[in-house]
């Protein structure tokens, strides 16, 4: 635990909890309302977002990247909205043509320009790159300390950091109506809470979490982000606060062992090569999951007699 | 000739004429057994059954070299990918089941799952061969270069045998697709049945791998079936024209990537069956936009025209621009909004159409006949003509209009 953690390890594990909590907690959310696979959607489209930012700016930095992928969620949304009105499609078909369309035609843009001396290349968009997201300047903790080492972490770090927060503050401000739209929209709407402003809006702060996520672990992988913690928590209590507090420990946890499994498991087995952090934190997330399936106090649906949900 | 057209009539190379029939094999296949899961509503399971491949392959792959083989035998790999998406398949089933969760976060919860698993044996096999290229990525996002012969092989026969197995389990996978509960009370065992559809959702997954890669072969699986949804009514059309959908993107996208560098293969049948979605979603003649448009215009005029008819019969001034056009473009009007003697004929009409249904929803309490009544439907398609002459004899006679 000391300078090598503190330069190889602490970077990485840091953005892995934010990256988890900041899926997590619109994913509780998500589930609830039977949206689950919008976190799918949402997590494919993300590459052709950036692509398409790539594109028109020319330039790789994050800000534009953001705005390209969110950008792009939202076009998903809405046109998944049309598809499902105009073609009278069930929602989960609809969702299904509409991100995998856009992510061949990402795919298909970014083989055509030339990205071979830029750094966007599908399988690192895919599959993430935590390992990649270190601290060169550090010396040891004292470096927490130093201004001019602080000044080179990675720009990821206080990137997920900043999302994360405002993640956090925004479950936080729109608490009692996220809670009541979420279990009844009609009476949400009797309320004068705009239920489907806040449904696109929730949707949009999923995309952005998914987008921040997306540097650190892989477009793909936010989806076990978005779905596995909230869903081991909805296992383990009946009330939506204990819920979410059950999912960010959920979500950090899966974040930190799937980063020490990832980084020290294979050196526990003699092998000399880490393996990928994000598809760690992805399998340890559903390890986790299925703990809760077989022992969570709630698993069963309510009606469902014990010998049966046995 | 130009590369495309080489393409299209498979003058373009071995390699390419391959690809394209093996694509248009696998397009059909996946669009006839997709429609199964687009009509039971579960589209969406068949991405978590695609992404659960992934560790399948990677451990065939890892089980294959350490058993001395080289690894990379196409067979082995698909073997290995079926068996973790059947799990996948199995695990979703279960978590639905047997737990409070709904069955889209099983699919997402599973889909993410294995795909980090896949991700991590692609790092371990990535460190193990060291120096030695697997090429495994190439099932993410297919890869059809260097496509072997026994590949396309694998494909032809394997895509046939799913084409066959669609069309033996029709009848009882359509039951269930439009009516679970029914097909249970007729003997059917509906759980074998949802897993025999997917297990052919998944054999044609593990199938496409190769060709179009594991996250892009769902659209093959849905956005035929939901093409051709667009194009009929009738569940046994749905199922061919999905494949017909299917086959022509396989092949024009495979003839597509052909024709010129840098033009992935699996993409390129995707976007060409989104285009081919798109145009039917405009253009279908019962179910398009384009249709529903031009229903409603022709649903605007029929009333605006009645309604127009009728204020001319009770010498109401009509100021609604749109019913003057209407009424002016077929000579019922003049320009200052006079009537001409068409028109009053016409609106007589109407307007003793209108005497006689109040008559007949006097006399018929029978809803199914006057219960058609929207004020649009002439009522000689309603009732005979003996009724209609005794409605006009509790009537009595004519009245000219302007008379009233």
């Amino acid at each position: 635990m000391g300078a090598d953690f503190v330069q190889f390890s602490l970077t990485p594990i840091l953005i892995g909890v934010f990256s988890a909590i900041a899926c997590a907690l619109p994913g509780n959310f998500l589930i609830l309302r039977r949206q689950a696979l919008i976190g799918d959607a949402i997590s494919h489209v993300v590459l052709p977002g950036i692509v398409v930012a790539f594109l028109i700016t020319g330039v790789i930095s994050a800000i534009p990247m953001l705005l390209g992928a969110a950008g792009a969620a939202v076009v998903a949304v809405i046109v998944i909205e049309a598809v499902k009105r105009l073609g009278k499609i069930e929602p989960g078909a609809a969702m299904g043509v509409v991100f995998t369309s856009m992510f061949a035609a990402g795919v298909l843009i970014l083989e055509q320009t030339d990205t071979s001396n830029v750094h966007i290349d599908v399988d690192h968009a895919l599959m993430g790159n935590l390992e990649s997201l270190i601290w060169f300047r550090a010396e040891g903790w004292h470096s927490l300390l130093d201004p001019s080492a602080l000044a080179t972490l990675p720009v990821e770090l206080p990137r997920i950091a900043i999302v994360c927060a405002i993640v956090i503050s925004l479950t936080v401000i729109f608490w009692r109506w996220l809670k009541i739209a979420t279990f009844d929209e009609g009476f949400a709407e009797a309320l004068g809470i705009p239920a489907s402003a806040l449904g696109f809006g929730l949707v949009v702060t999923a995309a952005v979490a998914a987008v921040a996520a997306f540097d650190a672990v892989g477009s793909i992988i936010v989806i076990a982000m978005f779905i596995c913690p909230p869903a081991a928590a909805r296992l383990m209590t009946n009330s939506l606060k204990h819920q979410i507090w059950w999912s960010v420990a959920f979500a950090t946890l899966s974040a930190i062992l799937g980063y020490v499994f990832a980084g020290y498991g294979p050196l526990w087995f003699g092998a000399t090569n880490a393996v990928s952090a994000a598809g760690m934190i992805a399998a340890v997330s559903g390890i986790i999951l299925g703990l809760a399936c077989l022992y969570g106090p709630h698993r069963s649906r309510i009606g469902i007699g014990k010998e049966e949900a046995a | 000739m130009n590369p495309f057209l080489d393409a299209l009539l498979l003058q373009a190379g071995y390699n390419a004429a391959l690809v394209a029939i093996g694509a248009a094999l696998l397009g059909f296949a996946a669009g006839s057994s997709g429609t199964f899961l687009f009509l039971r509503k579960r589209a969406l399971v068949s991405d978590a059954v695609a992404h659960a491949t992934l560790p399948g392959v990677g451990i065939a792959f890892i089980v294959m070299v350490s058993l001395g083989g080289d690894g990379r035998s196409l067979i082995g790999l698909l073997l290995g990918s079926a068996i973790t998406a059947w799990i996948g398949l199995l695990l979703i089933e279960w978590i639905a089941r047997h737990t409070r969760l709904a069955e889209d976060a099983a699919i997402g919860a599973v889909l993410g799952v294995f795909f980090g698993a896949g991700i991590v044996l692609l790092t371990i096999i990535q460190s193990m061969s060291a120096g030695r290229q697997a090429g495994l990525e190439g099932f993410l996002l297919g890869s059809t270069a260097g496509m072997l012969f026994q590949d396309a092989v694998i494909i032809a026969i394997g895509g046939s045998l799913a084409v066959l197995a669609t069309w033996l389990l029709r009848r009882p996978m359509t039951l269930v697709a439009f009516d679970s509960e029914y097909a249970a009370a007729m003997g059917y065992d509906v759980r074998r049945i949802d897993l025999l559809m997917m297990g052919l959702v998944m054999a044609v997954t593990v199938i496409g791998l190769k060709l179009v890669g594991l996250i892009l072969i769902v659209a093959m699986l849905i956005i035929p079936a939901v093409t051709a949804r667009f194009w009929t009514e009738r569940s046994n059309r749905v199922i061919w024209i999905a494949g017909a959908v299917g086959g022509v993107s396989g092949y024009l996208g495979a003839v597509l990537s052909a024709s010129a560098p840098a033009l992935p293969t699996g993409p390129l049948i995707v976007l060409v069956a989104a285009g081919i979605f798109v145009f039917s979603l405009l253009f279908a003649p019962v179910r398009g936009v384009l249709a529903a448009v031009i229903r409603h215009r022709r649903f605007q005029a029929r009333v605006h025209r009645r309604q127009g008819l009728l204020a001319l019969a009770a010498q109401h001034p009509i100021r609604e621009a749109y019913t003057l056009r209407l009424l002016r473009r077929e000579g019922l009007v003049r320009a200052d909004g006079v009537p001409t003697e068409t028109g009053r004929a016409q609106a007589a009409k109407i307007a003793r159409d209108e005497r006689r249904w109040d008559i007949a929803r006097e006399v018929h309490q029978d809803v199914g006949l006057t219960g058609r009544y929207d004020g649009l439907t002439p009522i000689e398609d309603v009732f005979t003509a003996d009724e209609i002459a005794d409605f006009d004899h509790r009537l009595g006679g004519p009245i000219a209009v302007g008379d009233l």
